[in-house]
């Protein structure tokens, strides 16, 4: 075990602020040999803009895939709105090869797939657009509506449920108009231009109704103006719709411009957090962003 | 059962347990490679039992065992060539209909040209000579199956780990395109594969089809999807469990004949499947890969 | 009933959309009216239309399965084979069983007992719907390949149990079924054909069809916008074998006879052709693909006769030789036109028409072709 002193150890003789929206506690993430995710300790609270930077491979994605479900982290605890959502404990064969930093914590495994966690109020978008692709784009958000509508497979089937359906119908021309897909609507989904397709993709996150947003590089492949645009959209989420926002991006103008925190990622480890001009001046990170030359320590 | 009768039945278990396994690796190299199950594979192993009987009518026997191993190799890797390769770059579910597809033609292309009555299969000289060991009798290809089997694995597994050409099999298994970026002959790679498993094949129609002694045009169907889920309870894409799977199911398939349930022998097989895909989907021998998001 | 799917059409277009279906649907009425009336005469033609309904029925259950939720499932003849059961057991005539079963003799519980075909139909659709939701449990979480061979192995492990002896009391194992009382007169048949085509219908316009659509497209973002994979593959699963099962009650009406040989892999395989022939993720492409297969298969069989020409006969027809065209017809559709006769899109009314002007239009784009010496049209 590295004998260097991490700044995140103090995290659980902390309780949860009053506020606090996602806890992640001594989250470790270990493939076989390779742990990507290293005891990441944060916190995003109510009302924030969080972003989750690093060099690439850094484990952002993984971490993200781990609040979210897709991957059982292989130790630690994630508590969403102040409940424990999941919670696991290295056991079986991973029990002998775990080389994470944190000791194996000693709990009882909490368990939820992607689909309870979007239930509850996390929603995403992904690194590489994950649309339906040959479907519409009004479909590709009124999908998202789905989980929420009080139905079942006979009155939907018989049309019972037509008010519903308007409703679902409704709020989804509603999302699209707001990130200006409403022209569009028709249009196979892999027909739009990337730009466009990001945005799809948070509209159809939007549409299962979040109180926490998780943005994957949602503005990679934009150009400045666009960039722009997002991060007035980003903002306007936050203060209109009462979003908490959690955004691993890689353009910092972005990044430094709207967030509140900053956590920084590098080998799966969080080496700094704070607020923008801390990161911009710490060391360490410009260390991993740069690479440490030869001569260095 | 006295022990006699219980030996007797491990041999027979045994030896067809090997013919199991010989096309049960087909199998398991094909997917490996392409991801795909080659549904036709059963068919091939049928085809040569039918070329057989028309090589031997014609060639003595030390002429029609190479004859029929090098046109089943052919009807392989020529079937790769008209009916997979094209579809390479389709989704999964098309190359697997595809495959169906073939098995489907292969089947009714027998029955056109050998019609659905069974024919008989030829004796080749000396397999079929009854020799006892012990108290055990059977005839000497019951017991040169798994001898066979296990020389012709060794000789595979050599191949894998220490050619070129295993190499370049192993590197498409795990990586298909970068093994293409890497400057592996894609092409010749695959054809190759192709032509081990319905060597092999051709291997085992040989000893199974000299026991049974009847070909008709769907004895590839059910053997040849028995022998999948042999290459699966292996743990598909590993050969030692192809031919562990193979042993287990010739095993299993002459206990419950013996013990009176031979309807049932056949869906032992699938209900063996589908407990293993429970229990350990990634077979005895299978490596478990995560997908990455 | 608002219907925003592709684009949406003019209130002209729906008019005339309206006009057209109305046409065709009493057009239909009246064909199905004339045959009736003309059963005798036209016995040949009915039988071929009531096995393409009946393939339509189950071809249709199969791309709900397999063309909208990505769900590779072999099954289709095993559930069949429990829906054909089922209506057959409960309405061979009573006083007919004892012959029937000739051999064992019917369980008791089973002698009695006599259902009017539709809730035979219903009850047999239950039965392989609640098989359907017992298999699903270990069978939907494996990969698509996995799915394939255990769906297939589950056909025949309930073919095996069909024509084990010791079920005889029950199926009458390897003797078959016979006796089994047709439907009572065309319309009835047609009706529930179309009423099973059209309830899938609704369910893939619904709500639940875009879930399932969603999930073929990619699992793990439908997992992530809140639906739960596993119920609603295992949905999907459960609907498309009642009315596969329901298929295969139809099926059994049909024959009047059946046993386990009816239910064997190369029925699924049939099925399966039918659905790549139409357009996986086409309803009207199965429905379509069902007749064309069957017609096209009795068509097929002067390839099964000698041929003479000229007093030379010709070498390679006989017995077997349509199939073997009909398999290569099949491989061609897969290798070379995939995407089958409808690609993914359903019928309508304009498509129809621009699809016939095209013909022209293709007949003239090659001829100036050739004469502007291949230069751009």
């Amino acid at each position: 075990m590295s004998t260097e002193t991490l700044p995140n150890e103090n995290v659980l003789s902390k309780s949860l602020p009053e506020n606090n929206v996602l806890r992640l506690q001594n989250i470790t993430m270990q493939f076989g040999g390779v742990v990507a995710v290293n005891n990441l300790s944060l916190d995003v609270n109510k009302d924030e803009i969080v972003a989750l930077i690093g060099p690439n491979g850094a484990g952002k994605t993984t971490a993200f895939n781990c609040i979210t479900g897709i991957y059982e982290p292989t130790n630690g605890e994630v508590w969403f709105q102040k409940n424990l959502m999941l919670a696991n404990r290295p056991h079986g064969k991973m029990q002998k090869m775990y080389l994470g930093n944190f000791p194996p914590m000693d709990l009882t495994p909490v368990v939820k797939s992607p689909d309870e966690v979007t239930r509850l109020g996390i929603a995403r978008t992904f690194q590489n657009i994950r649309l339906f692709h040959e479907l519409t784009v009004f479909d590709n958000v009124l999908i998202a509506k789905h989980m929420r509508a009080s139905q079942n497979v006979f009155s939907a089937t018989l049309r019972i449920n037509h008010a519903e359906e308007k409703r679902m119908r409704d709020e989804t021309a509603e999302l699209l108009n707001m990130q200006g897909l409403l022209k569009y609507k028709d249009d196979i989904a892999s027909s739009l231009p990337y730009g466009l397709q990001r945005r799809l993709e948070i509209a159809r996150a939007l549409a299962t109704g979040p109180s926490l947003l998780l943005l994957d590089e949602p503005a990679a492949g934009m150009n400045p103006q666009e960039t722009q645009e997002l991060a007035d959209f980003i903002k306007q989420l936050r203060n209109e719709y009462r979003l908490t926002i959690f955004m691993i991006e890689h353009h910092m103008d972005l990044v430094m411009k709207i967030s509140n925190r900053i956590y920084v990622l590098d080998f799966g480890r969080q080496i700094a957090e704070g607020s923008p001009e801390e990161i911009q001046n710490n060391q360490r990170v410009i260390d991993a962003y740069l690479g440490v030359g030869e001569k260095d320590a | 059962m006295s022990s006699t009768t219980f030996l007797q039945q491990c041999l027979t278990g045994i030896s067809l347990g090997g013919a199991y396994a010989l096309i049960a690796i087909g199998y398991t190299l094909v997917y490996g490679i392409l991801r795909l199950i080659n549904f036709a594979h059963g068919d091939i192993f049928m085809m040569a039992g039918y070329f057989m009987i028309f090589a031997m009518a014609v060639f003595p026997w030390w002429i029609s065992i190479p004859l029929v191993l090098i046109i089943t190799t052919i009807l392989g890797v020529g079937i790769e060539r008209v009916a997979y390769k094209p579809l390479r770059t389709a989704p999964r579910m098309s190359v697997m209909i595809s495959a169906i597809g073939v098995s489907y033609l292969l089947q009714n292309l027998a029955t056109y040209l050998f019609t659905a009555l069974p024919k008989g299969y030829p004796e080749i000289p000396g397999l079929k000579k009854v020799y006892q060991i012990g108290g055990l009798s059977a005839s000497f290809v019951t017991f040169l199956t798994p001898v066979l089997t296990v020389a012709l694995v060794f000789i595979l597994i050599q191949l894998i780990n220490h050619t070129k050409i295993g190499m370049a099999m192993r590197a498409v298994s795990k990586d298909y395109e970068t093994a293409q970026l890497m400057g592996i002959k894609i092409d010749r790679t695959i054809s190759f594969t192709f032509a081990i498993g319905s060597l092999l094949a051709g291997v085992g129609s040989i000893l199974y089809f000299t026991d049974r002694m009847t070909v008709f045009p769907f004895s590839g169907s059910l053997p040849g999807l028995k022998c999948f889920v042999a290459a699966v309870i292996g743990g598909i894409g590993n050969i030692p469990g192809a031919v562990a799977g193979g042993f287990i199911l010739g095993l299993g398939e002459t206990a419950m004949v013996a013990m009176g349930y031979s309807t049932f022998s056949d869906a032992f097989t699938f209900i063996l499947l589908i407990i293993m895909l429970l229990i350990k989907p990634t077979g005895l021998f299978g490596e478990k890969v995560t997908d990455k998001v | 009933m608002k219907n925003t799917q592709t684009n949406s059409a003019s209130p002209l277009q729906k008019k005339k959309n309206f006009t057209a279906n109305l046409i065709t649907i009493i057009a239909g009425i009246a064909l199905i009216a004339f045959l009736e009336a003309n059963k005798s005469a036209f016995s040949y033609q009915i039988s071929i239309l009531e096995r393409s309904a009946v393939m339509a029925v189950v071809a249709v259950s199969m791309n709900l399965l397999t063309g909208f939720t990505g769900l590779f499932s072999l099954g289709q003849a095993g559930f069949m084979a429990i829906g054909a059961y089922t209506v057959a057991i409960f309405t061979i005539p009573v006083q007919e069983r004892a012959s029937v079963y000739y051999v064992d003799g019917i369980a008791p519980a089973l002698a009695n007992v006599h259902l009017p075909f539709w809730l035979a139909l219903l009850v047999g659709g239950l039965l392989a719907a609640g098989i359907a939701a017992l298999i699903g449990i270990p069978v939907l979480r494996l990969k698509s390949d996995y799915l394939a061979i255990a769906t297939l192995g589950f056909s025949e492990i309930i073919r095996a149990l069909i024509s084990a002896p010791q079920f005889n009391k029950i199926t009458n194992g390897s003797y078959g079924l016979k006796n089994i009382p047709a439907f009572p007169n065309l319309f009835v048949f047609f009706g529930i054909v179309i009423l099973c085509i059209g309830l899938m219908i609704l369910l893939i316009n619904s709500s639940y069809g875009r879930v399932f659509k969603a999930i073929r497209e990619d699992e793990v973002a439908a997992e992530s916008m809140g639906i739960n994979l596993f119920h609603y593959k295992e949905l999907s699963f459960v609907i498309s074998s009642f009315f596969t099962g329901v298929g295969g009650g139809l099926l059994a009406m049909f024959m009047r006879s059946i046993d386990s040989k009816t239910f064997q892999v190369t029925l699924t395989y049939e099925i399966l052709l039918i659905v790549v022939l139409g357009g996986i993720g086409s309803v009207t492409g199965s429905v379509l693909g069902a007749f064309l297969i069957t017609f096209g298969k009795e068509w097929l069989r002067f390839f099964d006769e000698p041929l003479v020409i000229a007093g030379v006969s010709i070498p390679l027809f006989r017995t077997g030789f349509r199939m073997v065209i009909f398999s290569i017809i099949l491989m061609l559709v897969v290798l070379f036109h995939s995407r089958g006769l409808m690609g993914s899109n359903e019928f309508s009314w304009p498509g129809f028409v621009r699809w016939l002007k095209s013909f022209p239009a293709r007949f003239t784009k090659k001829k100036k072709a050739v004469s502007d010496g291949g230069e751009k049209s």
